[in-house]
């Protein structure tokens, strides 16, 4: 079985783990935790980045107030034929000859704060309004691909075995198709008629389709490694204890292998937002994602990408929102991962 | 030696078939409609649907089914519902471009890399290395298409510095070909710099303290010969594993999305323009491929480290 790496030469040890050795040194008494929050909270700019998400998913759950408020206006409501005064001056929402208004920030009031699309709908209300499709795909998602990994790397580690290889063989096989197509291809696939899931049927254009897609795709990334901890954790003395006092595989399950895996499932947790956020824009924008009007900001890049000649801003703004959501989720996941774990080999992507 | 391949072989054909399976189930099992209208597409004649359902066999079993569907997969039979063109013939037209792409990108993304990662990896903890790093992570954390398309029009279009997309075969030009695709090449390599460079610098730390380094400090060997020769050598086994393995992401997925941006007309745009279209013969070709070829690369990966490493053999 697989056996620790010996701890007592400093040789083998890297630079990383040393310090914690020292922390821990010099803190007696902290658990993991407590000293995982501490070092977090040292690291000013993965806090920043946190911060700056809360933020971002604030401003979308708020967007009713915005359209409500202060652009008056919803997500889905053209104003082709309409003008707006802008500084005393009356201008159409969309020229003449087909061009929209860039951005206005706050010279009309508050309407068209980012400008408007090619059917005059307000740019900053669709970018709010988007940002809630996209954040609650991902976050969605995310929990999906994390519930499905304990269970499967849970029940392949534990049991071993030939559960153990129908479940490897199985992941094996989705993992060899690359994210992007394997999502495309359910995309596809489920648009026209939906999905049917025992007694739960899922009509195509329902928002439930990119997140089931979403969830099922990365399971392999993250049920692989748990699998992997959960077959070194199964040897561990604890363990043994356990099931020495009769313990049954479900409360050794719960009490004692899950709480170990726990730092590793945030850090994956974190990341995973991050890469179905920027999955969702990735299928959307190849129009097997999110089906339009909904507005998500891969279904808006889409259509700004079409019309960049004319009106670059349409395509900038969800862009440049979903690289900040994106980061922030990365730069901060990378803080946790650094605070809790900076062994672990955390990979989505491929 | 020869019983690794062959037993390689073997399961790399078994991952094969099920890949194949999957691709079938997909498409044609766990979508709740009936397969024949969605392979017809959105408006269809009442004639075009039952043509389809007696070409594809939908009313057999579905064993049947499979195998009437892999033959049309596999004898070149398959085309589009809406050009009418034949899948193979589109995909081997595309091919060399999505290659060009992929070829060029993987070693500007690993050549980049290399430099990016062992020069934070040296400096680690200054200033240099966090602005790397913060620069990897936004690398990462930018969709493809998007910083394409804004590349191409401010670089391409705007400024004029390159050709606004297209693509010219190198047989042609080789100096006009490379010319076409150094947006490409930059666009797609940005994700995996920031991917490699990151990895890359971990494990250059994680060596800087095995033994056989301070083996080497020990013995007087100087500073550059010691990273180039100890560190950055073993540091590189578990990048260049990923390395086949995003390559053959990039021909089977990511291309998808740069080539259409780029309008390169490799395989990649046919799949993406098919998906537009929900055609569903010319993505049920695409996805099958995508996978064998990363279930190929796979095994070849394993089979040249066991040559490298007669460890891995017993295994």
């Amino acid at each position: 079985m697989a056996t620790e790496p010996a701890t007592d030469q400093p040789g083998l040890q890297p630079a990383v783990a040393w310090e914690q050795e020292a922390e821990r040194a010099r803190a007696p008494g902290l658990g993991p935790w407590k000293l995982g929050l501490r070092r977090l909270k040292r690291n000013r700019i993965a806090l920043l980045f946190g911060l700056l998400f809360v933020l971002l998913v604030a401003a979308c759950i708020a967007a009713p107030v915005w359209a409500d408020r202060v652009a008056k206006t919803g997500p889905n409501t053209n104003h082709l034929s309409d003008t707006i005064r802008v500084d005393g001056e009356s201008k159409n929402v969309v020229a003449l000859d087909g061009i929209p208004i860039g951005p206005q920030w706050l010279k009309a009031d508050g309407r068209f704060f980012l400008g408007a699309d090619r059917n005059g709908r307000d740019v900053m209300v669709r970018l709010l309004y988007g940002g809630r499709n996209s954040l609650l795909i991902g976050v969605t998602a995310a929990f999906m691909t994390t519930l499905l990994s304990i269970l499967l790397g849970t029940l392949a580690g534990y049991f071993r075995g030939k559960l153990d290889l129908a479940i490897r063989s199985i992941l094996d096989v989705i993992w060899s198709f690359p994210v992007v197509i394997l999502g495309v291809a359910l995309g596809v696939a489920l648009a026209l008629g939906g999905l049917q899931l025992g007694p739960i049927s899922i009509s195509g254009d329902s928002l439930l389709i990119p997140i089931f897609i979403i969830g099922v795709v990365y399971v392999p990334y993250m049920a692989r490694p748990i699998r992997g901890q959960v077959l070194s954790l199964r040897e561990k003395e604890f363990v043994e204890a356990a099931r020495a006092q009769g313990a049954g595989p479900m409360r050794i399950m719960f009490t004692e292998v899950l709480p170990n895996l726990a730092s590793t499932l945030l850090v994956f947790f974190t990341l995973l937002i991050a890469n179905a956020v920027l999955l969702e824009a990735s299928l959307s924008f190849l129009g097997a994602g999110v089906r339009p009007p909904n507005p998500s900001w891969g279904t808006m890049i889409n259509e700004g990408v079409e019309r960049i000649a004319t009106a670059p801003h349409l395509a900038i703004v969800p862009g440049l929102m979903l690289v900040l959501t994106v980061l922030s989720l990365n730069v901060f996941g990378d803080g946790v991962r650094d605070a809790l774990d900076p062994r672990a080999k955390v990979r989505l992507e491929h | 030696m020869a019983r690794f391949v062959v037993r390689r072989v073997l399961q790399m054909v078994m991952v094969m078939f099920a890949v194949s399976v999957l691709t079938f189930l997909i498409f044609n099992v766990i979508p709740n409609s009936d397969p024949a209208v969605r392979m017809a597409g959105r408006q269809a004649s009442e004639s075009t649907i039952q043509a389809i359902r007696k070409e594809w066999g939908f009313d057999d079993s579905l064993p049947t089914q499979y195998v009437t569907t892999m033959k049309k997969v596999f004898t070149g039979d398959l085309q589009s519902q809406f050009t009418q063109l034949p899948v193979g013939e589109e995909i081997m037209k595309g091919l060399p471009r999505t290659l060009s792409l992929a070829i060029g990108a993987a070693l500007l993304w690993m050549f980049v890399a290399i430099c990016f990662g062992l020069y934070s990896a040296v400096r680690a903890g200054k200033l240099a290395d966090r602005f790397l790093t913060i620069l990897a992570l936004i690398g990462i954390s930018m969709p493809v298409f998007w910083i394409g398309a804004l590349m191409t029009h401010y670089l391409g279009f705007k400024l004029g510095w390159f050709p606004n997309g297209g693509y010219v075969e190198l047989t042609k030009d080789p100096i006009d070909w490379a010319y076409h695709l150094i947006l490409p090449w930059t666009a797609l390599a940005i994700l995996f710099i920031g991917f490699y460079s990151r990895v890359l610098r971990s494990n250059v730390l994680d060596t800087i303290n095995e033994d056989y380094v301070r083996t080497a400090r020990a013995k007087g060997l100087g500073e550059r010969q010691i990273m180039v020769r100890h560190v950055l050598r073993n540091s590189m086994i578990p990048i260049v594993t990923l390395w086949g393995l995003d390559f053959g992401a990039v021909v089977g997925g990511t291309a998808i999305l740069t080539e259409t941006v780029f309008d390169l007309q490799g395989v990649g745009q046919y799949a993406a323009e098919a998906i537009g279209q929900l055609d569903v013969p010319p993505v049920l070709a695409t996805t099958m491929f995508a996978a064998f070829f990363i279930v190929f690369l796979n095994a070849v990966v394993d089979i040249l480290y066991a040559v490298l490493d007669p460890r891995i053999r017993l295994q």
